[in-house]
């Protein structure tokens, strides 16, 4: 099912399409929520919130705001910011960057399943430490490109092309075309 | 700029983070509409992050499906949307302008009374300490007078010499317990700098021994003074000294005298 036909479903409030919708994105929001809040229980309530404001809201929701994707994963990075500057409030966002994705899957905690299949770790071994860093900020942490070359020192342009080369790097182990 | 440049730019995928200020963002939806290339691109690049983020999430427990869903369909009631009309949205605001002013006035309140209770505490405190020095100063009157009374405590009447012909002063010894109190109510206050020193005295020969400084005299309301224990004297004297006092007296300072 393509991206449309899923936001057909959910604007019709289907609960098969809330199926759909679970599968294809609480993992990925998981994920994004966890490495802001880097606690499990935390990170599960906030991905319930988020979750439902996604649901109650789909009505708010077109594309001419982006893509589907994009919407979800700013609700949720909202959410975990909101929560760790509740908790954090000074130099939230300088506090934000030190830790990563990376830092966060290297804890003892039971990766997900599909970790293996898609060969994460193997990849994580093999992506530039730069490339941790800036996917970290701009993807994960939601850094604007500005905020994210003043927290790395390097021209905007720059990180523009190197976040592309990370990426790409990313793509051909995952085999994304 | 081609196409193939413009993906290289790096641009599709902070529209895929959600990077872009408005116009960079319906400049890239504008491509995407025109180009099934920027299109495609943007669609792997959405799968490669959520790959990425799915897999560097720790496991999710399946409880949460049950949950949200259940929250969803039986006991979740729809709230406010983010997108409410706008009487919705000023009653809001004027709630919370009401709660705003509100909150603001009962801080306020909680402050002066804050404050009030600060006051009355630190009055409080000083009225127990004023309280407390009183019952020792009456401690201090009634060992003295006790003192005084003592079948063995003599009454020494010192009288004014050349420098302060007014002046004057008692001495009460105790010739068995060797204590000795100075009422010298009958000096006037010390210069600034200078302290009232008390001797008791041998006559022959003439040896004066320091018993004390008469310190705090502006403060000591009775203006009596314990000084150093006396086991034997034939006079007593009190000099006018520079603060701290003085080995030998200066007798040019001599303020009274008495003898035995």
């Amino acid at each position: 099912m393509d991206q449309e036909q899923l936001l057909d479903l959910i604007k019709k409030k289907d609960s098969r399409s809330f199926d759909y919708l679970y599968d294809m994105y609480s993992q990925s929001l998981y994920g994004v929520i966890h490495n802001i809040i880097s606690n499990r229980e935390e990170a599960e309530d906030i991905l319930q919130e988020v979750m439902i404001k996604i649901w109650d809201n789909m009505d708010s929701y077109d594309e001419s705001k982006g893509r589907f994707y994009t919407w979800i994963i700013n609700i949720a990075r909202n959410s975990a910011i909101d929560k760790y500057r509740s908790k954090n409030y000074k130099n939230f966002k300088k506090n934000l960057s030190t830790e990563n994705f990376v830092s966060v899957i290297k804890d003892s905690y039971n990766l997900s399943n599909i970790t293996d299949a898609i060969g994460i770790g193997s990849f994580i071994k093999k992506l530039k430490p730069k490339c941790i860093k800036i996917i970290d900020l701009l993807f994960y942490k939601g850094f604007t490109h500005k905020e994210a070359a003043e927290e790395l020192d390097i021209p905007m342009g720059t990180l523009k092309t190197r976040n592309r080369a990370c990426i790409n790097e990313l793509r051909t182990i995952l085999e994304v075309r | 700029m081609n196409i193939e440049e413009y993906i290289a730019s790096g641009i599709l995928e902070l529209y895929v983070y959600g990077g872009l200020n408005k116009e960079e963002k319906s400049e890239v939806q504008q491509m995407i509409k025109q180009h099934p290339e920027v299109k495609k691109e943007v669609e792997a690049i959405e799968k490669a992050v959520i790959r990425l983020s799915s897999g560097t999430a720790p496991y999710l427990r399946a409880i949460n499906y049950e949950l949200i869903k259940n929250k969803i369909f039986q006991d979740h009631k729809k709230v406010v949307p983010i997108k409410s009309n706008r009487w919705r949205t000023y009653v809001g605001w004027a709630a919370s302008i009401v709660l705003l002013v509100t909150s603001y006035t009962f801080y306020n309140k909680y402050k002066q009374s804050e404050s009030t209770i600060e006051v009355v505490r630190t009055e409080r405190d000083n009225i127990l300490e004023e309280n407390k020095t009183i019952t020792n100063k009456n401690k201090e009157y009634n060992t003295i007078l006790n003192f005084i009374r003592e079948r063995n405590t003599d009454f020494i009447k010192l009288g004014g010499q050349e420098v302060s012909p007014d002046s004057y002063a008692q001495v009460y010894w105790n010739k068995e317990s060797n204590k000795v109190v100075i009422d010298a109510s009958g000096l006037p206050a010390p210069p600034k700098g200078k302290v009232y020193q008390v001797w008791s005295l041998k006559l022959d020969p003439l040896t004066p021994t320091s018993i004390g400084l008469l310190e705090s005299f502006e403060d000591n309301k009775a203006k009596l003074f314990n000084v150093e224990s006396v086991k034997d004297a034939d006079a007593f004297g009190i000099t006018l000294e520079p603060a701290g006092g003085s080995k030998t007296p200066t007798l040019e300072q001599l303020y009274t005298l008495g003898k035995i």
